[in-house]
């Protein structure tokens, strides 16, 4: 079953290289990526992810907000009855954050530096995983 | 069956997990698609083909804004898009980046967008892209916008689906030669110079309008039974199709472009053309779903030992392909094969 997966950049920052990176990487591991671009709102990435029936969303930010956006859109999701999406998150997020996020539920979280690989492997363990299940 | 109600009464959840179903071929899928299928009839379908990058996501989003909008005597209009982009050959992957141009839309609730990858099929659209649709119709959207992948010259199943067909080109995308070619332009019901505001418009208008004058109304029936283009019986009155320019990421002749698709719709209409558009539709279909109900079912019963037997035989250049297919076909008839060493 071909894994998809939203990759959306919530916020005001408007630096899209690192997803669409990552965007090009999951593609040519045979995912299909629906690419929504910059400054998207939590409601815009929930609603596509809804549409779209992903099953997994990666957020893309380096503002600094990630504590305000992430968790509005993993509440966005849960609302919407996608409580099974798994989140990841890639940007510049200090360690106590990365670990606070984590605990609310995110799947990953990846810094700069990340081998695309990582994520690419991440993913196609955690969705296996849940497809077993 | 809980999610054919669901669906039929416009529930996002069910109808996107829905549309994931038929996406896969998934069987529950196939069996709620069974049951909607007595609602489907009532959209009006869009098609929009052309080019990569000549802007049909813009278009779709402007054309989708304006059918929101109540205006005079129409009113706001439900719609439901679906953009198909090219999956890789080589890794079987896709970036799917038509929502990109489509922002404005989201927030309203009588907007459904969902992307799709062609997943190898090569006629411009998936071949899961009617099932949408029909999903989609069932799901009470008043229209349906079709976004094809970039297309050249070969990618004409669009036409096949949607009542009115939009052509998209730019400027600077070739000269009168290309537009005499057989292929994309001939299905055009409406066509449209987009980025009209760039250099070159002039020249992309002229070669255009010079096509146009020499076409006659196509025969969208040639379309199914391959009826040569004279020999097909002449309409009493046909349809020529406008050329329009516009300038999407402005909205300039937009307006123009929806108001041209209502006067086709009018036409289909009035001339009887959409119940034989349906009808060629859904003919389309048939021998589709013949082709594979047959294929599946054979591959499912063939014994693998003797494919791999025929197969070897046409590698060694006993048996011509065309041999080697009658013989795995008769061998399914449970007939004894024939003209095998």
């Amino acid at each position: 079953m071909t894994i998809r997966v939203l990759i959306a950049k919530p916020g005001l920052d408007g630096h899209d290289r690192g997803a669409k990176v990552i965007a090009r990487a999951l593609r040519d591991a045979g995912m299909e990526v629906i690419y929504t671009g910059l400054r998207q709102t939590p409601e815009m990435i929930a609603e596509a992810a809804l549409q779209e029936d992903v099953d997994a969303v990666g957020l893309s930010i380096l503002s600094g907000a990630h504590m305000v956006l992430v968790p509005r859109v993993l509440d966005l999701l849960r609302a919407n009855g996608q409580e099974n999406v798994h989140v990841f998150v890639g940007g510049i997020i200090p360690e106590a954050d990365a670990a606070r996020l984590r605990e609310m539920g995110v799947a990953g979280v990846y810094g700069p530096g990340t081998p695309t690989g990582a994520v690419v492997e991440d993913l196609q363990r955690i969705v296996a995983r849940q497809t077993e299940a | 069956m809980e999610l054919v109600a669901e669906v039929l009464a416009g529930k996002r959840r069910a109808l996107a997990r829905l549309l994931t179903w038929i996406e896969n071929g998934a069987p529950q899928g196939q069996a709620v698609l069974d049951q909607l299928f007595a609602h489907t009839g009532r959209a009006y379908l869009i098609g929009v083909t052309g080019s990569p990058g000549s802007g049909k996501s813009s278009l779709v989003n402007q054309i989708a804004r304006l059918l929101r909008a109540p205006s005079g005597d129409s009113p706001a209009r439900s719609v439901a898009v679906v953009a198909v982009d090219p999956t890789s050959p080589f890794s079987g992957g896709a970036v799917l980046g038509d929502r990109v141009r489509m922002r404005d839309l989201s927030g309203d609730p009588g907007v459904f967008i969902r992307s799709m990858a062609s997943r190898g099929a090569l006629g411009g659209l998936a071949r899961t892209t009617s099932g949408f649709v029909q999903a989609l119709d069932a799901a009470g959207f008043e229209v349906i916008l079709i976004e094809t992948v970039g297309a050249g010259q070969a990618e004409v199943d669009i036409a096949r689906l949607a009542h009115t067909t939009l052509v998209v080109e730019a400027p600077g995308m070739g000269d009168d030669i290309q537009a005499i070619k057989a292929g994309i332009l001939e299905i055009a019901d409406i066509i449209v110079i987009n980025k009209a505001d760039r250099p070159g418009v002039e020249n992309a208008e002229r070669a255009l309008r010079a096509m146009l004058e020499f076409s006659r109304p196509a025969h969208k029936h040639a379309l199914v039974e391959k009826i040569p283009l004279q020999a097909a019986e002449e309409p009493e009155v046909g349809w020529k199709p406008p050329l329009l320019l516009t300038v999407a990421t402005q909205g300039d002749g937009v307006a123009e472009l929806v108001q041209a698709i209502n006067c086709h719709a009018e036409y289909l209409r009035e001339s009887g053309e959409r119940a034989g558009r349906d009808r060629l539709r859904l003919q389309a279909e048939l021998d589709r779903q013949v082709q594979e109900q047959l294929y599946t079912g054979w591959r499912e019963r063939i014994p693998m030992p003797r494919y791999q037997e025929i197969l070897e035989q046409l590698l060694a250049r006993r048996l011509s392909p065309s041999q080697a297919a009658s013989s795995l076909i008769t061998t399914q008839m449970g007939e004894p094969p024939q003209g095998t060493p």
